[in-house]
C-alpha cells in the first residue's frame, strides 16, 4: 500500500513528510517502514526523525542545502520501501491500579459514561493499544485502541498537577502521566512502574508500533510494584 | 570550582541541545539564543558547543576557586569582576578568588557565560543541557558547585576579526516560514497578523512566548504532529504561542508559521511587555 504524500519544508533545518490525517494502524505500519528505510539511509549523518500519527519529521543538524534534492531522494526511497521487513513488536502488560486512592475523576467519568466500575475497568483493560508515537512528556505513549464507550472530551480545566504514573482518559486517547505534571485528561487510575528513565539509555523501552494491555492490580499488589527497584514489565512478543 | 553565591533571576547550564531523544518526547533543548551562546564560547576558542550558562534578565555572583578565561555575550548586564566593570564579548582572566557579578539589565534578556573547555556538569542523553525531570536541578542554586578544568596559559590572543552582532539584541522583526498549516490561515488573517504589533506576554519562558492581542480564527486543531522550537501555533482562542528551546516535541494546534534560526535567537532576547512584527520569509 502506497499513499500520497506531502513533501514540505519545516524551517531551515527539517522535512515534513505527511500522510492523510487518520489514526489508523496501515498508516502507522507504512510510517515505520519509510521511517527504517530513511534511518538506514542516514546512517553516517546526524539526523533525527520522529513520527506522529500522521507524519515523520526529519531534523539535520545543519541548514538544508538543496531541499529539491533531498525530496527526490525521499520519493525514490518510498517507492523503493514496499519490500521492508515488518518489524517484530511487543505487548507489553502495564499493571495500573484503579482504586479509588488513584482515580481522582473516576466518580465523575462513571456519572458521564453512564457505567459502573467493573465496566470501566474491563473496558479499559480488556483492550489492546498500539503505540503509535512518544511526545508531550519525555516517555509519554501516544496510544490509540481506545473502545469508543470510553471517549471523553478533556475537562474543561486542566488539573494543575497531575501524579506521576496517572492513567487517563482524554478524548478518543489514554495514556500514563510518566511524571508530575498539569494535564486535562480524566485519571481513573494510576501505574506503579517508570515510564522514562534518564540515566538509562534508551531511557524508555516502549518503541513506536509495540503494543499495550493494561492489567489491573490491588493497592497491595501496587505498593509491592513500587517498592521494587528493578521492577521488570512483562511482554509477550506479538504474533502478527 | 566556581561557588554560587547568588543565583540570578534564572540561571542554567546549557550547549547545543539534546539531539537524538526526540523520538522519546525529550525536548531539545540548549541554548536560547544560540548566536550569543556560540559568540561567547568562539571568543575564547571553545568549541561552539561548549556548555555555557544561561543569565536571565540579573546574573548571578560567582567566586573562582581556580584560574581560567571566561567572556560574556548576549544581553548586556553589565558584568562585573572583582567590583569592576568588564567588557563583554572579550575574553577575560580570572585567577583564583576572583568575584563576577552582574549589574543593570541594558538590552536583551539572556546573557551568556563561556568558560575555557566549559564546565564540568552531568551529561545526561547527550547534553549537559538542564531540563525539568531529566538533570538534577533545572536551574542553578545559591551555594551550588559548578567545576571546570583550570586553565593558566596567558598566551590568548583576542580574535580581533570577529564583530559581535547586535541586531540579535536589537531587532524587532522576527522573520517566519510558512508553517505546516499555513494555507489553512485566510488571507485576511494573514494580512492581519503581518500588520499588527505584537507584544511578548507575562507568559513567556523556555518552553514559549505567548503574544497579545489574540488573532480571532476559525482554524480548527489539528492530529497532534511533530513541532519544534520556533514553531508559531495559533491556538482556538487566537493565542499565537511561539515554542521554543525547552518546547515538547509534538503538539496539536496549527502550526502557522516556522521562525528562521536567527529569529529564534532574536526572540530569546525579548521580555515581557516587548514588541516585535512578524515577516514572512521565503524559503
Amino acid at each position: 500500500m502506497r499513499y500520497n504524500l506531502k513533501y514540505s519544508p519545516y524551517g531551515e533545518k527539517a522535512i515534513l513528510i505527511e500522510w492523510p490525517a487518520f489514526i489508523d494502524e496501515y498508516i502507522l505500519e507504512n510510517i515505520l517502514k519509510f521511517k527504517f528505510e530513511l534511518e538506514n539511509y542516514y546512517i553516517k549523518q546526524k539526523v533525527d526523525i520522529i513520527n506522529t500519527y500522521n507524519s515523520l519529521l526529519i531534523i539535520y543538524d545543519v541548514t538544508i542545502d538543496k531541499l529539491n534534492d533531498e525530496v527526490f531522494i525521499f520519493k525514490k526511497l518510498y517507492l523503493e520501501n514496499s519490500e521492508a521487513e515488518k518489524v517484530k513488536s511487543k505487548i507489553w502488560e502495564i499493571p495500573v491500579c484503579y482504586d479509588d486512592e488513584f482515580s481522582t475523576d473516576l466518580d465523575a467519568f462513571l456519572i458521564k459514561k453512564k457505567l459502573s466500575k467493573t465496566e470501566l475497568i474491563e473496558l479499559h483493560s480488556n483492550a489492546i493499544y498500539t503505540i503509535y508515537f512518544l511526545g508531550f512528556l519525555p516517555g509519554f505513549l501516544y496510544l490509540g485502541g481506545l473502545d469508543s464507550m470510553l471517549y471523553l472530551d478533556r475537562k474543561i480545566t486542566p488539573n494543575l498537577n497531575v501524579k506521576k504514573g496517572a492513567v487517563g482518559i482524554g478524548g478518543k486517547q489514554t495514556g500514563i502521566y510518566p511524571k508530575d505534571s498539569p494535564g486535562g485528561w480524566h485519571i481513573i487510575g494510576n501505574s506503579p512502574v517508570d515510564f522514562f528513565n534518564s540515566n538509562n539509555n534508551p531511557p524508555s523501552v516502549f518503541k513506536v508500533g509495540d503494543k499495550v494491555k493494561f492489567s489491573p492490580i490491588s493497592p497491595s499488589q501496587y505498593t509491592a510494584i513500587k517498592v521494587k527497584s528493578d521492577y521488570k514489565l512483562n511482554y509477550f512478543k506479538s504474533n502478527d | 570550582m566556581i561557588k554560587v553565591m547568588k543565583s540570578g533571576f534564572y540561571s542554567s547550564i546549557q550547549d547545543a541541545g539534546r539531539f537524538g531523544y526526540r523520538h522519546y518526547g525529550v525536548p531539545v533543548s540548549g541554548s536560547m539564543d544560540s548566536y550569543s551562546s556560540q559568540f561567547a564560547n568562539l571568543i575564547i576558542g571553545n568549541n561552539s558547543e561548549a556548555s555555557v550558562m544561561e543569565m536571565t534578565m540579573t546574573g548571578p555572583t560567582l567566586k573562582f576557586s581556580k584560574p581560567t578565561v571566561i567572556s560574556i555575550s548576549g544581553a548586556d548586564i553589565c558584568p562585573h569582576l572583582n567590583m569592576m566593570l568588564i567588557n563583554m564579548n572579550s575574553p577575560i582572566t580570572i585567577s583564583a578568588n576572583d568575584v563576577l557579578s552582574f549589574g543593570r539589565l541594558n538590552s536583551g534578556f539572556r546573557a551568556y557565560l563561556a568558560i575555557k573547555n566549559g564546565f564540568k556538569t552531568e551529561t545526561i542523553l547527550g547534553s549537559q543541557s538542564m531540563y525539568c525531570g531529566l538533570t538534577k536541578a533545572h536551574r542553578i542554586s545559591v551555594n551550588d558547585t559548578l567545576d571546570y578544568k583550570a586553565f593558566d596559559k596567558i598566551s590568548l590572543s583576542h580574535n580581533s576579526n570577529v564583530k559581535y552582532d547586535a541586531s540579535v539584541i536589537n531587532d524587532t522583526i522576527i522573520e517566519v516560514y510558512k508553517g505546516p498549516e499555513f494555507d489553512k490561515v485566510t488571507d485576511e488573517l494573514k494580512e492581519m497578523v503581518f500588520d499588527s504589533n505584537f507584544e511578548i506576554s507575562k507568559l513567556n519562558s523556555r518552553m514559549a512566548y505567548q503574544l497579545n492581542p489574540l488573532i480571532k480564527n476559525t482554524l480548527k486543531p489539528i492530529l497532534t504532529g511533530p513541532v519544534l522550537p520556533g514553531t508559531v501555533q495559533l491556538t482556538p482562542s487566537g493565542q499565537l504561542i511561539i515554542l521554543m528551546r525547552d518546547c515538547q516535541t509534538t503538539g496539536g494546534y496549527p502550526r502557522i508559521f516556522q521562525l528562521t534560526d536567527q529569529s529564534l535567537n532574536k526572540m530569546s532576547q525579548k521580555r515581557t511587555r516587548d514588541k516585535i512584527k512578524i515577516s514572512l520569509k521565503d524559503f
